[in-house]
């Protein structure tokens, strides 16, 4: 884990912003002239369609790439080749100022990037301890985790965090809509770019072997299946979540829920599934070339991944030792973690997912409407 | 050498596309080999890295190939561009090779594409790897490797040593040290020799200084040149290779498939007197790319310089360096360091020779010149709307054909007949079946198919 780095928020950063636009532009203009990847992902055929790219366009090109590699290690033209083409660290170099620029506070979410890990596990500390010393105070007033912490004050605490942050992230991702002069969207674009990522056939490398991540040029299907497991399991987690809501205001039953209730189900097999994928996914991380990547943020991207570990891994603990006196601790550690996870997100990788979908969207419009 | 087991059945001399068939097919006959390649790994490969696709026969749509291409019709595609300088006997087993070996290309990790954007009057004779050729150098790597076959980078090939009809040792620099080896049987595979830029001056004269190496600089041609020091055939004129016209911009070595331009047929292609000198618009570029790298290098100072007007520019694929633009023939004279004057008469006289007619720049619209040399037979528009583009042109060299004489199993010949346990395959002995011209993507059904037949020979006489 790496100390957190004073960032001075008064830096100006203009200069450095072109920079990764110019060098995206650089490389795309050999790519543009070579075309051999044409095949590999969705970035190709976009980029092969028009002749010169405005900093929307590469914006937009930057959050359609999902980092396969597999054109970095097809290149004859990577470094130490004059042309010193590295399009996977390019491209998420842009992407990252565009995440960044479009988040607000920005200095939050440049400072999540670079480091993530701490933070993370700080504010997911300090959350817990705050429910915790809430539950000291007042204690519970129902059965289960309410004998915790009162349903109320659960509410009024997750209302908020699960709100705001969402709101943050859509007011960014409607200026890089515009940006990218995004039109209306219609239910073709939405089922096509949805149908991408239920499969992440940007991970699949156009043959479906995967990408080239863990092990250099060698194509797997790894990451692309523990990113799936990951994803599946959040979606999981969350329609538990949804299915307790629903159960404890529109039919009136509160938890605790058996085993074979709904929430239970989709909640354990989901829980088990990002444990799985992100433990998997942090440990490909440590073995793929950072070099390909936007460097002086593999800490903030690590933090992301260990966070929903930690959401994970706490949810199964609580579940595992509900009955144990350890319940006040696990659930307000679970909890600070949820928590930390909501209000982080604006400024996390977490925002990957959203700018992603826009990116599909747009790339299906494009390629309908030229 | 600690590392190296020194009882090789096979080492294969070259670390490109013929000597990975070659080395894959012998181990898969169960022999133990040593691929020898000259460049780092970053740069391994020759000049696969830089190939895109296959050129393949087939009698039905097969896969990613559209229609039929018989071996009738590609032989006689091959006939054209060599105007007869091949040896049938071995192109026809090229050809023949070739539908098979695609079989073979993706059981061994090649994925095809369809023809990239840009490229679709090849869809139907040649199958474009996906990633392109590097792409293939790695797929091809990764199967030797979990064959057993072993691989050294940077180990610079110095010397076969020949007694009689053997080929006893390999000689071979490695961590600076002089290696040898005393392998039953090797393989050839190391390419041409354009990288040695002394070697194509004696060949051309000094003109050779100013050509442009489109492929890896590792092709020095050493082992070609130890071999044929030692008394094995040669085939092939010096100065015949693959040459082709690219932008004057492009790096010394290595520039690869971007630096090609492809909007001489829209253009007028003068030289540093600013006078015409070829009918750029005689056929469609892919049919006419190949011929413009010797055009250039008949020119004074080896360079040509290509003029188009802004009606044209968005008619080829993009370059790899943007054009020189200006708003006046003289501006745009000025950037290229032509003369003014002499510019604006070449352009004058040009375009008050176009006749005039329907423009259609995906096939040939007759729309030609009158009353001027050369004449321009097809897309000649007048040089009039400005903004004005320049590129200029030098010649690019990707491979050489003068080589070694190989028979039908591969097997490197002398006057007196075959070597023992010495074959060929690729680049080195192309000129065996290239004696002038090019037809895109048979570079590389050369080396895949005769890769394989020199593996699977060479297996066969070293595990006897």
């Amino acid at each position: 884990m790496q100390p957190i780095e004073v960032v001075n928020i008064q830096t100006n950063d203009e200069p450095i912003r072109n920079q990764a636009l110019e060098e995206a532009r650089r490389q795309f203009q050999i790519c543009n002239a070579c075309r051999y990847c044409e095949s590999y992902c969705s970035v190709f055929p976009a980029l092969h369609r028009q002749r010169e790219l405005e900093d929307g366009e590469l914006q937009q090109l930057a959050n359609l790439c999902h980092n396969c590699r597999a054109c970095h290690y097809a290149c004859q033209y990577t470094a130490p080749h004059e042309f010193a083409i590295n399009v996977p660290a390019a491209l998420a170099e842009v992407r990252q100022q565009v995440w960044q620029d479009n988040a607000s506070p920005r200095w939050l979410a440049r400072l999540f990037h670079r480091s993530g890990a701490a933070i993370a596990a700080i504010a997911s500390l300090a959350f817990g301890l705050l429910l915790w010393l809430a539950q000291w105070q007042s204690g519970g007033d129902g059965a289960g985790f309410y004998a915790v912490l009162p349903h109320n004050v659960m509410v009024a605490v997750f209302l908020p965090a699960f709100i705001l942050p969402l709101i943050a992230v859509a007011v960014g991702l409607r200026r890089y809509w515009q940006g990218i002069g995004g039109k209306r969207i219609t239910l073709a674009h939405l089922r096509a770019a949805m149908g991408s990522v239920a499969t992440m056939k940007n991970l699949a490398a156009g043959h479906g072997d995967g990408c080239n991540f863990e092990d250099e040029d060698r194509f797997s299907n790894k990451r692309r299946l523990l990113h799936q497991a990951t994803m599946y399991g959040f979606l999981l987690c969350f329609a538990a979540t949804s299915a307790g809501t629903i159960m404890h205001y529109l039919f009136d039953l509160p938890a605790p829920y058996s085993l074979f209730s709904v929430p239970k189900l989709l909640g354990i097999s989901g829980g088990i599934l990002l444990c799985i994928g992100t433990l998997g996914l942090a440990y490909l991380k440590t073995k793929a070339d950072p070099e390909l990547s936007a460097q002086h943020v593999w800490g903030g991207e690590m933090g992301f991944i260990l966070l929903l570990f930690a959401v994970s891994s706490t949810g199964l603990l609580l579940y595992a030792f509900a009955n144990s006196s350890w319940l006040p601790e696990l659930l307000t550690l679970h909890l600070g973690t949820v928590l930390a996870f909501f209000v982080l997100l604006p400024f996390s990788k977490m925002v990957h997912g959203f700018y992603r979908m826009a990116a599909l969207i747009r790339d299906e419009q494009t390629k309908t409407d030229g | 050498m600690s590392v190296i087991n020194q009882n090789y059945d096979l080492v294969v001399v070259g670390g490109g596309n013929a000597a990975l068939c070659a080395a894959i097919t012998a181990a898969e006959h169960g022999a133990q080999v040593l691929i020898l390649e000259g460049a780092p790994k970053t740069y391994r490969g020759g000049n696969s890295r830089h190939t895109r696709n296959f050129r393949c026969m087939h009698n039905s749509p097969m896969e990613v190939l559209t229609g039929r291409y018989d071996e009738e019709e590609y032989f006689q595609d091959l006939l054209k561009v060599t105007k007869g300088k091949t040896d049938e006997t071995l192109a026809r087993l090229a050809i023949r090779g070739t539908e098979e070996s695609y079989r073979w290309m993706q059981k061994h990790g090649v994925h095809f594409q369809p023809s990239l954007s840009g490229t679709l009057s090849l869809s139907r004779t040649n199958a474009f790897f996906m990633g392109g050729g590097k792409s293939l150098v790695n797929a091809y790597y990764r199967v030797a490797e979990s064959l057993g076959v072993d691989v050294l980078y940077e180990a610079e090939v110095t010397h076969l040593e020949r007694q009689d009809n053997v080929i006893v040792s390999v000689e071979f620099i490695y961590n600076d040290c002089r290696e040898q080896l005393t392998p039953k049987a090797v393989v050839v595979a190391s390419g041409g020799f354009q990288a040695d830029l002394d070697w194509l001056a004696r060949a051309w004269g000094p003109a050779a200084q100013n050509f442009l190496i489109r492929g890896t600089p590792y092709n020095r041609g050493v082992v070609l040149r130890d071999l044929l020091n030692q008394g094995t055939e040669q085939v092939g004129d010096p100065t015949q290779c693959h040459a082709v016209a690219i932008d004057g911009r492009a790096p010394k070595f290595d520039g690869g498939i971007v630096t090609r331009l492809d909007c001489v047929p829209f253009s007028i292609v003068v030289n540093e007197n600013a006078d015409r000198f070829y009918d750029e618009g005689e056929d469609v570029w892919p049919k006419r790319y190949a011929i413009w790298g010797r055009l250039v290098a008949a020119q004074p100072n080896q360079v040509g310089h290509v003029i188009i007007d802004s009606k044209s520019i968005d008619l080829f694929m993009p370059s790899v360096f943007p054009p020189l633009k200006a708003e006046t023939i003289e501006a745009l004279a000025l950037k290229m360091e032509l003369d003014p004057a002499s510019l604006r008469t070449t352009v004058d006289q040009f375009n008050n020779a176009c006749a005039g007619g329907d423009f259609h720049p995906t096939e040939l619209d007759g729309l030609a010149t009158e009353g001027i040399t050369p004449a321009k037979t097809n897309w000649a528009r007048p040089i009039n709307s400005p903004p004005y583009y320049g590129y200029s042109l030098r010649t690019g060299v990707t491979f050489t054909y003068l080589g070694l004489k190989v028979d039908e199993k591969a097997k490197v010949q002398t006057k007196q007949g075959s070597l023992d346990n010495l074959w060929a395959a690729g680049e080195i002995m192309a000129g065996s079946i290239l004696g002038e011209g090019y037809l895109a993507g048979f570079g590389m059904t050369i080396g895949t198919v005769f890769g394989r037949i020199a593996g699977e020979e060479a297996a066969r006489y070293a595990t006897n």
